[in-house]
């Protein structure tokens, strides 16, 4: 039982948002009481009249190519009505971005079904009956058969000289030139890129033996800095290799889709990250326009990167409910999940790193490779070498990179992509450096950690890019008081009989914000303010957290607001995806410059009615009124004033630079009340990041090698705090997403038939509630960001890297150096090699 | 103002009214759904299964109400509460009992209803989240604790952990988080709000032991 376990209720209570009425303070969101009388429909909860059941018959084999393909006894069953194969499939659309560049769809991307399978689980084809276990039975009743083609399941057995390619044409992305610009024509968009293969040579694989990773090619690559004179002057050079582990997202509602077609117009119902975007996203893969698309995702079961836009396979009930003439539901089961639902993509990395005699990085060589799956690069290769760059900030860096294609299901963007991995291949070094130079923990990463307008990775057109701002040094001091870092570490003896006690500290950062969405309210005649929420509500509440910031600036009591979300139809502004943790920043941000263009609004409505100048009024407390007291009028009379004034003020006219969708949903709420639409101009000087400083004790059991986590400590910077609930349940949940990348999730494939066998929970386990602390504490600086209104940034992803490295920190600090060189750790990994006194699992195969 | 008083404040849930006039033919919750299935009567094909395979009406006691439905052998409690009553707050997150969404009380204690025989609980007594409100809409004290600290996020295995912890909280009505968090292991977050859905349960324990004195 752990030291405090009290019966308090509430540990973690603290105050924010000084100042505020409504910023940095509790509340209950509008969303929870639906959630919590099971009320909340989520995509599989729907019904409609005459629905059908689909069903998928997915690929047994990681390669091959259907040879044969006979489905008529399967038809011919009653209750069967539509199978879906490739070839009806509509090419997909190319994507028009909203500065009008069209990027052409890439034929060699995902579709949703396939003739020829990349992995084992993708989709082949779908059918259509009248209840489920008919379309099983048809999928039963399916003849077909499979040419196997060469696969690889492991991103360094293709790279081997003579290694099997997972794609008939290569195993790396390959961006074409661009073709030279014409005189007098606008400037040629890059081609799409196309698959090339990429093969190491034999004494570049040298390196393999040793358990090293080798180095061979990388198509891209970046440095600054004097990295030769960095290593010749450091007192200590480290050279290791680490791997993290291919983790699905594993939301726990499954991908399902319900779908139908009415007057013209398709209808879907899924869990998204984001309702305003995933529309044009439907479009393009249905190739239609995004006016004939309704998207309805009032509760999404978690995504973390897997539902960014929903997912390509939703297509298939909407191909299937067309050619029906009658709604599809198609249930996605949790195995199908595994294999069509996302994850995130294994890192192999080596570090080659110069400290200081004060631990100060100088000299950074990082080399990563990613296990990305058969279908489009993800970001974390490159990524992974920025957040490094910025969370170390090494006086010189060279970094090198290739994103391997493999016979494994599709990975996607996972709560902090790249930087999970990069942060947990960096942190064990510096944790072993600090042994070998004497450094306490906490002191390394003073001493190297990020601070103001910090600049990160190579330079760009001369410069190199920097942060808004970083307080993590304060997070770290603050954190490490709060943690009793300095007792903990002085605690004597750290062995009682079995058990051994470890304390971790890590850094972590990622992405936090970006800048330049739209923001829509209507102030109803009745004098309640109506927010229109483009985001997806997928458990973070930045959904309804994001409009306090509004409504603060409105003056105008939470209880007098509304927000409507969750169903494209309903008119919602262009809004960022709920995806690397844009939406606190972006969407404040948005809410803000709404809120002020109404403002501005209901000042010139005062002067106009009751004399002077829009300057003379200020906005408080559900009116407008004359400075120094005097003249004003309610919120309601001014929203009546406004619909007869008409033109800017009822949003029959709005600003010419929202974006196109702002534009016709303002123009479909015009006359209902003062309508305010504003994008978000405001200026920012560098890139948005946010910070956590992470703590973690250990107790491992030296003779069966489980341990547990006894304590943990999340200290954030991440801005001003706007919901402090939901940023405590963002900065603990992530955490804990990446704890689970620690203490045991992984794939593991059968590496002959390359064949998946963790598909389940069970054989790849998210933490529990047993795997954590009962009384897990956080705490926020709450200090603004400079370059933002509301001072706020975003959360989602940056706990994760830390939550990872803070365990294994703490491990190696019970353990030693010689335990692990990959994650997770379980109780194996800890027995054979404390057995053996050093590292006893395989350094670099992947999958196991 | 409290956040008690809040909660009190805050609008039902936006979905059934608004969506009910946009779509027609989508049938939102358990009232539109007749008892009987929709998913055996619907097709020719139904009508085969149901005479050929056993299909049978069942009446059982879910909520309160005795309810009436065609019931396959080999089907779930869960896949009847959803599919058959219209009773979807019941979530599947795994289907095999790995997870816990699914939880329901059959005659008061928690079960796996993804991994229960609707035919085994005839004589019983189901109870599922829609039920644990009472008539008059005001929540079960441990709903309330879910209000009061804003527990979850997704909130998909939210009934499972609420029925999983009205359960425990009846048999051990003052515990400590510890035994709290034994009391739900059962019970698979993915958003891994543990903390939060911690202190939420505490509050919801606290508000049982004060209604039941009040
Ligand atoms: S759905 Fe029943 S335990 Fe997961
Ligand atoms: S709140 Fe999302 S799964 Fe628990």
């Amino acid at each position: 039982m752990p030291e405090n376990d009290a019966k308090s209720v509430t540990p973690n209570a603290r105050v924010y948002g000084a100042g505020h009425k409504l910023i940095g303070k509790n509340y209950v969101t509008a969303d929870l009481y639906a959630k919590v009388t099971g009320q909340a429909k989520y995509a599989e909860d729907f019904h409609a009249e005459g629905m059908l059941f689909c069903k998928l018959l997915l690929s047994p084999l990681p390669h091959a190519r259907v040879k044969h393909l006979d489905v008529r006894q399967a038809l011919a069953m009653p209750g069967v009505k539509v199978i879906l194969t490739a070839d009806e499939l509509p090419p997909p659309g190319d994507t028009l971005t909203d500065n009008g560049t069209v990027i052409r769809a890439n034929p060699k991307s995902e579709r949703a079904l396939n003739m020829e399978p990349l992995y084992q689980g993708e989709p082949i084809l779908a059918v259509a009956a009248v209840d489920e276990l008919t379309a099983a039975e048809a999928i039963e009743k399916i003849r077909i058969e499979f040419e196997p083609l060469p696969f690889a399941v492991d991103p360094l057995e293709t790279l081997r000289p003579g290694g099997p390619n997972p794609r008939t044409d290569g195993n790396i992305w390959v961006q074409p030139p661009t073709p030279p610009a014409v005189a007098g024509a606008p400037p040629p968009a890059p081609p799409p890129p196309t698959i090339g293969a990429l093969k190491w040579t034999e004494a570049e694989f040298a390196d393999a033996k040793s358990g090293r990773l080798p180095m061979g090619k990388t198509p891209d690559e970046w440095s600054y800095g004097d990295i030769d004179a960095g290593f010749k002057n450091a007192v200590l050079v480290l050279d290791e290799t680490f791997v993290t582990p291919d983790t699905s997202h594993q939301p726990l509602e499954t991908r399902s889709a319900l779908s139908y077609w009415q007057n013209g117009k398709v209808y879907v119902h899924t869990g998204t990250q984001s309702t305003a975007q995933t529309v044009p996203a439907i479009a393009r893969w249905l190739n239609i326009d995004v006016s004939k698309v309704v998207l309805i995702s009032e509760y999404t079961g978690g995504g973390f990167g897997s539902k960014v836009t929903a997912g390509v396979s939703l297509i298939i009930p909407a191909l299937l409910s067309k050619r029906a003439n009658a709604p599809v539901m198609m249930r996605i089961s949790r195995e199908e999940e595994t294999f069509i639902g996302r994850a995130r993509p294994s890192l192999l990395g080596r570090m080659k790193v110069g400290f200081s005699k004060d631990g100060r990085i100088i000299a950074l060589d990082m080399f990563v490779i990613s296990n990305n799956g058969p279908y489009d690069a993800n970001g974390d290769v490159p990524t992974s070498g920025r957040i490094v760059s910025l969370l170390y900030q090494p006086e010189a860096m060279h970094w090198r990179g290739v994103t391997v294609l493999t016979n494994t299901p599709p990975r996607s963007a996972q709560s902090s992509p790249g930087g999970l991995q990069g942060i947990v291949i960096m942190e064990p070094i510096v944790a072993k450096a600090a042994r070998k130079l004497g450094l306490d923990q906490v002191a390394i990463r003073r001493i190297n950690c990020p601070e103001g307008k910090a600049p990160f990775g190579p330079a760009v057109q001369g410069k190199r890019p920097y942060a808004t701002s970083a307080f993590l040094k304060e997070a770290l001091d603050r954190g490490a008081e709060q943690f009793k870092w300095s007792e903990r570490v002085a605690r004597t003896p750290k062995r009682v009989g079995t058990k051994v006690r470890g304390v971790g500290v890590s850094l972590s950062c990622y992405v936090g914000g970006t800048v330049g969405f739209d923001g829509l309210l209507v102030i109803k005649p009745d004098g309640r303010v109506n927010f229109q929420s483009g985001i997806g509500n997928l458990g973070t509440e930045s959904v309804i957290d994001v409009h306090r910031a509004g409504a603060e600036v409105l003056g105008v009591p939470w209880e007098k607001c509304d927000v409507t979300w969750g169903d494209s139809s309903k008119n919602l502004p262009f809004t960022c995806v709920s995806g690397g943790s844009q939406t606190t920043h972006a969407m404040t941000r948005a809410a803000y410059a709404t809120a002020m263009d109404a403002r501005k609004k209901l000042q010139e409505i005062a002067a106009k009615k009751l004399g002077g100048q829009p300057d003379d009024y200020i906005v408080a407390n559900e009116r407008v009124s004359r400075k120094g007291g005097g003249a004003g009028m309610a919120l309601a009379q001014a929203a009546n004033y406004a619909i007869q004034l008409g033109g800017i003020y009822d949003g029959h006219e709005v600003s010419a630079d929202l974006n196109g969708r702002t534009k016709a949903s303002a123009a479909a709420l015009a006359g209902q009340g003062l309508l305010a639409a504003a994008k978000d101009n405001y200026p920012r000087d560098g890139a948005t990041f946010s910070y956590i400083a992470s703590f973690a004790e250990v107790e491992v059991d030296v003779e069966t090698g489980k341990y547990n986590i006894v304590d943990f400590l999340a200290y954030a910077d991440v801005g001003s705090v706007i919901h402090p609930r939901s940023l405590g349940g963002q900065v603990l949940g992530r955490s804990v997403l990446g704890i689970g990348h620690a203490i045991g999730q992984k794939w593991v494939y059968d590496p002959h038939y390359g064949a998946m066998l963790s598909t389940r929970f069970y054989q790849s386990k998210p933490p529990t509630i047993l795997d954590v602390p009962v009384d897990m504490q956080w705490a926020a600086l709450d200090i603004p960001d400079p370059e933002t209104p509301v001072g706020a940034r975003g959360v989602g992803e940056p706990p994760v890297g830390g939550g990872c490295a803070s365990i294994l920190n703490a491990l190696s600090d019970a353990l030693g150096d010689e335990i692990f060189r990959r994650a997770p750790v379980n109780a194996d990994t800890i027995l054979t090699s404390l057995e053996a006194g050093h590292p006893m699992q395989h350094p670099l195969m992947a999958h196991i | 103002m409290t956040e008690n008083d809040d909660a009190k404040m805050i609008e039902p849930p936006q979905s059934g009214l608004t969506r009910r006039d946009l779509i027609k033919g989508v049938i939102l919750g358990g009232v539109a759904i007749s008892s009987s299935s929709y998913l055996f009567r619907a097709s020719t094909l139904a009508a085969q299964t149901s005479r050929g395979t056993g299909d049978r009406l069942l009446t059982i006691n879910v909520n309160g109400q005795q309810r009436r439905a065609d019931v396959m052998k080999q089907e779930t409690l869960a896949w009847t509460l959803r599919h058959k009553l219209g009773l979807t707050g019941t979530k599947l997150g795994c289907d095999r009992a790995e997870c816990g969404s699914c939880t329901v009380l059959i005659d008061g204690v928690p079960h796996y209803s993804c991994s229960v025989l609707t035919h085994t609980v005839r004589d019983k007594k189901v109870l599922t989240i829609e039920g644990l409100a009472s008539p008059d809409g005001a929540l079960h004290p441990v709903q309330q604790g879910v209000i009061d600290e804003q527990g979850f996020q997704c909130a998909f295995c939210m009934p499972g952990f609420i029925m999983a912890a009205v359960a425990f909280l009846k048999a051990n009505p003052d515990p400590t988080r510890m035994e709290l968090a034994q009391g739900l292991s059962g019970n698979l977050c993915r958003c891994q709000d543990y903390d939060k859905i911690l202190t939420a349960m505490m509050r919801g324990a606290e508000n049982m032991r004060s209604a039941s004195r009040a």
